[in-house]
């Protein structure tokens, strides 16, 4: 069964069309939504929450219909804006009690929830003070635990890295990725960074000017852009083995390269890192015969995972054929 | 992340294994338990507003103007009581629907720092998406918001009302004409607490700042007043009488008074004692009527937007 559901979803503003027959089925599990700014995502979870009808098309969440049903979607589904919105003079406490009784929670239920997921998003004593001298990191936390509050069967959470340095982001991601594995709560989370969406999430949809550009799971791209990192020692033979291979290896009609950018370095003290295409199964064959062939030491031999950024960066990757493929 | 039994950190003296320096972490819990939806919502967010209309669930700082304002709104009543009892006066000194009238100045204060409270902080905040990402709904919100504040400035207003009607009994007034007077002031701050509260928020949700919201209030309530008065009172001294009810459909408080005066046997506070008749004051009733279903219409109307 599918969590999220669209089909030529439109949305279309006076001057410019936020959403351009957009058709996305999305499966429980951890969803990232990419796109850049402006892409259409806010649009989309607004339409979603059924608070703005869609110019055309139709959109279901958890099976029910956004334009008829919003009010029985927005009981089972948590939402985390991107902006801001603490009052900072109330703690994380009492607001997310409140929170909790908005969402039909029951006093003394509201009270428990609260301190249990509090909890679970890492706030402690520091949820009995005011909120206005919280770091960046703790009101996102607080801002996804009102989200989680009510127990939601979904989470949508706009940006939740937002204006978080490097160990934040890494921390708020772990917890999202959490809200699934642990919570088993579904998530869709927007980011405008691919990057730091192919570890979290399961499946990622891409989406520009309001339209599909591809939708497809994090294994799935991973996969089909692989390359395979191979490292040898020198000998005598080949004093320099790295080389000799890469030349064998054109030969024998594999694309192939020195690894060059950020994160391909060898490991300490080794030699250098060819990075060569996967197309299929036999490359790993031909890879391996042909390091024997030279007579090489081969020292490793390893699975890579292109970023997605990579996946989507003009020409390198399979963006262009498959977007409009995927998004037929 | 965690692992499932965390010792409390400061504790390594102590034996892990007492129950009281290990937080078992159960994981996550479900919730299979009732959800109340829209219904109860509203009244919560109705509940937590009030309280929070008079500080309460707050800081302490926000409990001081409210709380202040309210001991000076009951001063007076008490101070009339304890003459009235002991001087044993046969009958109040002043009018239950006068009150008011009297101690508008205060309740302009009340609102012009309440309503900006009550509405501005979510607009200024952005925690409005909040409420309509739940159950809530805009109608929700705008009637929860706006019976709250009706509700705290009936609470202000009739209370003092209350401790001259018990003292009035006390000093063995005529119970039956204290309980009429009584009644009608009560009927007067009722309708007054409504119109006050709904042109207050309206002012106040027009902006997110705070500052702005309190200056706007006081500004629409004092400078309203100050020109019908004055109006009132050139029209006075010009002979011009048949104008002066009319004059008072243009600022709040003259419109309670000029209700009051036609329907509820108050005597009226306008220069010359030129109060509306019972044409006039349908008149009145009507503005009235008009006044607040206009700003249920507004304040829906603003909140359309706020959505996300």
């Amino acid at each position: 069964m599918s969590v999220i559901a669209t089909e030529s979803l439109s949305k279309r503003f006076p001057r410019v069309t936020a959403l351009d027959r957009l058709t996305v089925d999305i499966a429980p599990g951890v969803t990232g939504l990419v796109g850049a700014n402006g892409a259409g995502k806010s649009t989309l979870i607004k339409i979603l929450l059924g608070l703005s009808p869609a110019t055309e098309g139709r959109a279901e969440v958890l099976g029910l219909d956004v334009a008829t049903q919003g009010a029985r979607i927005r009981e089972q589904v948590g939402y985390m804006p991107e902006h801001d919105c603490l009052p900072p003079d109330v703690s994380a406490t009492e607001f997310v009690v409140h929170m909790a009784r908005m969402s039909g929670l029951p006093p003394a239920a509201a009270r428990e929830r609260t301190a249990d997921t509090l909890r679970h998003v890492g706030l402690y004593e520091e949820r009995y003070r005011p909120m206005g001298g919280y770091s960046t990191g703790m009101k996102q936390r607080v801002k996804l635990a009102q989200a989680l509050v009510h127990d939601p069967r979904l989470v949508l959470l706009d940006e939740p890295t937002n204006g978080l340095d490097p160990v934040g982001r890494d921390e708020m991601l772990g917890l999202v990725r959490r809200v699934h594995t642990d919570f088993g709560i579904s998530v869709l989370v927007t980011s405008h960074l691919l990057g730091e969406l192919e570890r979290t999430c399961d499946h990622v949809v891409v989406i520009d000017g309001g339209r599909l550009l591809r939708s497809s799971s994090t294994d799935e791209f991973t996969q089909v852009t692989g390359s395979l990192a191979v490292e040898v020692t020198d000998t005598d033979s080949h004093p320099d083995g790295t080389r000799a291979l890469l030349d064998a290896l054109i030969r024998a009609g594999l694309t192939a390269g020195p690894a060059t950018h950020a994160g391909e370095q060898a490991a300490p003290g080794s030699g250098h890192v060819l990075l060569v295409d996967v197309a299929d199964e036999s490359t790993y064959d031909v890879v391996r015969d042909t390091v024997a062939d030279l007579g090489l030491g081969l020292v490793r031999m390893e699975q890579r995972r292109h970023r997605i950024a990579e996946v989507f960066r003009p020409g390198t990757g399979p963006y262009d054929e498959r977007g409009s493929a995927d998004a037929a | 992340m965690r692992p499932d039994t965390t010792t409390t950190p400061g504790a390594p003296g102590t034996t892990p294994g007492t129950a009281q320096d290990v937080i078992h972490n159960i994981g996550y819990r479900t919730y299979d338990g009732p959800r109340l939806g829209r219904a109860y919502a509203r009244r919560s967010l109705f509940s937590q507003s009030l309280r929070g209309a008079y500080g309460l669930g707050r800081s302490a700082r926000s409990k001081v103007l409210p709380m202040i304002l309210f001991g000076v709104m009951c001063l007076p009543a008490a101070i009339i009581v304890a003459v009235a009892v002991t001087v044993k006066m046969k009958q109040l000194p002043m009018e239950y629907t006068r009150y008011a009238i009297y101690l508008q100045a205060v309740i302009g204060l009340y609102l012009a720092a309440q309503a900006p409270q009550s509405v501005s902080r979510d607009l200024r905040f952005r925690t409005v998406p909040l409420y309509f990402s739940r159950p809530v709904e805009r109608i929700d919100y705008v009637l929860a918001k706006f019976a709250a504040l009706a509700s705290a400035l009936f609470v202000l207003t009739a209370t003092p009302l209350l401790v001259l009607y018990v003292g009035a009994l006390l000093a063995k007034m005529d119970a039956g004409a204290q309980t009429e007077g009584f009644a009608q002031g009560l009927v007067s701050v009722a309708l007054l607490s409504v119109l006050f509260a709904g042109i207050g928020l309206v002012i106040a949700a027009l902006t997110p700042r705070r500052g702005f919201g309190v200056a706007a209030v006081i500004a629409v309530f004092t400078i309203s007043y100050g020109a019908v008065s004055t109006v009132q009172g050139i029209a006075l001294g010009t002979g011009h009488t048949g104008v002066i009810p009319w004059l008072g459909l243009f600022s709040p408080v003259t419109l309670i008074d000029g209700v009051q005066t036609a329907f509820l046997d108050a005597t009226t506070a306008f220069p010359g004692g030129e109060g509306p008749g019972a044409a006039t004051g349908a008149v009145y009733l009507l503005v009235v009527l008009a006044v607040i279903a206009g700003s249920y219409w507004a304040l829906m109307r603003r909140y359309r937007k706020a959505g996300l």
